[in-house]
């Protein structure tokens, strides 16, 4: 009997082998980083010891496509971290790749300084762009299942109250709605009790109000000083519950620093926008800090007054002038040249 | 840790297919429908031939075997015949080395033939100086006759085996990979054996109550025959079972279609419906075809469990058949533990 016993267990062992070698294990992937790495490589990332999560020099390409072309960045503790940019820029293939889902081309995660090793699935929860759940079963159903996946899972009721799932426990999973349905992924990736939260793009197609729904609910998770890393290509998201942000656009990072920052570094005063009807571009010419596209203008200005005027004598049409301070969207047309491709 | 995993996922996924009403039903009550079907179908038409098994060299000189009305199938060995006379599939034995004939005494057919025959011995006029008429014993076996239903039953109960493992585990772990359930898995400390033994267990014993209610179900009105033991046939069942579960595993190890694994599962389901012996023998097919149909576990499921049911056979006639598909099993699910990806 206990022969059998050895044979069974061998023979486990052996399976779990055979199928951990398809789990990613990025430690296999690391590329090893020059002995003498230029100084300024790593200015925002030398891995402080209160990073929790450290990205290095990583990499991926799908053919000759580099979905993520040599990006490095820590993330501090208990903070919210946002990944900025438009479809394509890179941001979900750079956070599978710190997830473990995907295996990088290049380059490695650190987790608390070290590769990502076998007990970090159970330390962090992830929330994927696009999810289906099992069907046909309800959503307490659902969270007793994954509740069971973890050794020390968070209490049902706190789960429960956290995402304010209390209307929906007894729906079927393929009744809920698109808000519903994202309340109940982030649930399903707080269960851990995680150290730190991987959110991508989870209030992507929902409706405003369910969108400021949600940032309330991610705000309860970043007061247990729970470490979030959000991607999103809504700007005015990332600038509410993000203390950093990096802004990624074709799988590279562009800045990265803390939107009050990344902001008083590119701009000055406020924005005068004005739509363009094609006349006195000769006129326009002299203005200092105005950017011209097919159909608007584009102000920047510290005198306010000063720039009104010289546009009145200038015999520009003030009709649908709006005013504004710079944000994020903003600093991501300068930088990128672009309005987003959402 | 693993034991509540496990159990979590088996009833998350048990519980989707119970409340899938549409699929539930449609697994329940199909095969069920089938054998009532058939059973209506093939109620009439009795072929009209007498059947007479005859072991020796044949008298020709015997009136009855002359006779239009008779089909004379010669057998090597009387057990063979005899056990052909107690399932009512020939309807006399004549033994001419033995020198006696046996009927079925619980089948009209046999006491019409053998009253038929011992009034055409005693009416034979001999010619003086011939040798004496034969003189035969009589002998009586007795048992049921086994109707196309008693031989359908675990054609059918085969059939839905395999179309529930296949397409039950194959099919709907593909679409889990393609609508990212699995992917949500793999992001979770699940390791992917005790995810897929869920899933496989949970079909397992769905399938097997799904057996079992159609064995009952139909046994209920048809009253086929039975005559082996009740846990051998539990024990090749679910071996079949598991079986198909395994096949199945091999198919949705890494496929991301649904079009491509229902492609591919009709592909095997099909030549297996049609040569494993599901509706009609193959006994007497071209060789070539059955060597064919002997690497279908199908077949050697259908072939033991009609051992069982109609023969009365144990598990060590059966042992081969039970080899082969512990055999196909340990392959099958080698293969898919090796070649299983979550995405």
């Amino acid at each position: 009997m206990r022969g059998i016993v050895k044979v069974v267990e061998k023979a486990t062992g052996f399976f779990n082998n055979l199928l951990s070698m398809k789990q990613v294990d990025p430690e296999c992937k690391v590329h090893p980083l020059p002995s003498t790495l230029p100084a300024t490589l790593f200015s925002d990332t030398l891995m402080p010891m209160d990073h929790i999560v450290t990205v290095e020099r990583l990499s991926k390409s799908y053919g000759a496509v580099k979905a993520v072309d040599d990006i490095s960045f820590g993330i501090a503790e208990g903070s919210c971290f946002g990944l900025l940019g438009p479809n394509g820029a890179g941001k979900t293939t750079t956070i599978e790749i710190m997830e473990g889902i995907t295996a990088p081309s290049g380059g490695r995660v650190l987790f608390r300084g070290q590769p990502l090793g076998a007990d970090f699935k159970g330390k962090v929860g992830i929330q994927f762009q696009t999810t289906a759940l099992p069907e046909f079963i309800t959503v307490k159903e659902t969270l007793e299942l994954f509740s069971a996946f973890y050794n020390r899972p968070r209490p049902m009721e706190e789960v429960i109250r956290l995402c304010s799932l209390e209307d929906i426990l007894t729906r079927d999973n393929q009744k809920l709605s698109g808000g519903q349905r994202q309340r109940m992924l982030l649930a399903l990736a707080i269960i851990p009790k995680p150290e730190l939260v991987f959110l991508d793009e989870p209030t992507t197609g929902l409706d405003p109000q369910a969108r400021r729904n949600f940032w309330e609910l991610i705000g309860r998770i970043k007061a247990e000083r729970t470490t979030v890393l959000l991607t999103t290509h809504y700007m005015d998201e990332a600038q509410i519950l993000c203390d950093r942000v990096a802004i990624m656009d074709k799988g590279k990072i562009l800045e990265i620093d803390t939107p009050d920052a990344l902001l008083a570094k590119h701009f000055e005063g406020v924005l005068i926008h004005l739509p363009y009807d094609g006349c006195c571009a000769d006129s326009l010419a002299g203005f200092e800090g105005l950017v011209m596209s097919e159909n608007s203008i584009e102000l920047q200005t510290n005198t306010l007054d000063t720039s009104l005027k010289q546009l009145l004598a200038a015999h520009v049409n003030l009709e649908g002038l709006s005013i504004h301070k710079p944000n994020l969207e903003d600093l991501f047309i300068k930088l990128t040249g672009s309005s987003l491709r959402v | 840790m693993i034991i509540r995993q496990f159990k979590a996922m088996f009833k998350a996924r048990t519980m989707e297919f119970v409340r899938d009403r549409g699929t539930f039903f449609w697994n329940l009550l199909f095969p069920l429908f089938l054998v009532f079907g058939i059973a209506f179908a093939f109620s009439g038409g009795e072929e009209k031939l007498y059947k007479i098994g005859t072991i020796g060299s044949a008298n020709s000189e015997l009136s009855i075997l002359a006779m239009d009305q008779m089909q004379v199938i010669l057998y090597g060995d009387a057990a063979t015949a005899l056990q052909k006379l107690e399932r009512h599939q020939v309807d006399m034995v004549i033994d001419f080395e033995a020198g006696q004939y046996a009927i079925n005494h619980q089948s009209n057919k046999g006491r019409l033939l053998r009253d038929l025959f011992v009034a055409q011995q005693a009416a034979t006029v001999r010619i003086p100086g011939d040798a004496p008429a034969p003189a035969f014993a009589e002998r009586t076996v007795s048992g049921l006759a086994a109707r196309y239903i008693d031989w359908l039953v675990p054609g059918v109960i085969g059939m839905n085996m395999m179309f529930s493992s296949l397409f039950g585990v194959g099919y709907v772990l593909v679409r889990y990979r393609k609508n990212g359930v699995l992917k949500r898995f793999k992001a979770t400390p699940v390791k992917a054996l005790n995810f897929v033994s869920a899933q496989a267990a949970s079909r397992l014993i769905i399938v097997l109550l799904t057996s079992v209610f159609v064995f009952v179900g139909s046994n209920f009105f048809l009253r086929f025959m039975m005559r082996g033991n009740y846990l051998t046939l539990l024990l090749l069942t679910t071996l079949g079972i598991l079986c198909m579960i395994a096949l199945g595993l091999v198919f949705a190890a890494r496929l991301r279609s649904e079009e491509l694994a229902g492609g591919l599962l009709n592909l095997i389901t099909f030549p297996m419906l049609a040569l494993s012996g599901v509706f009609f023998s193959l006994e007497g097919s071209p060789p070539i075809l059955q060597t064919i149909a002997g690497l279908f576990p199908l077949t050697h499921f259908i072939a033991a469990a009609r051992q069982v049911m109609l023969d009365g056979a144990g598990l060590l006639t059966i042992a081969p058949h039970l080899a082969y598909l512990a055999g196909f099993t340990a392959v099958c699910m080698l293969l898919s533990a090796a070649l299983f990806k979550w995405e």
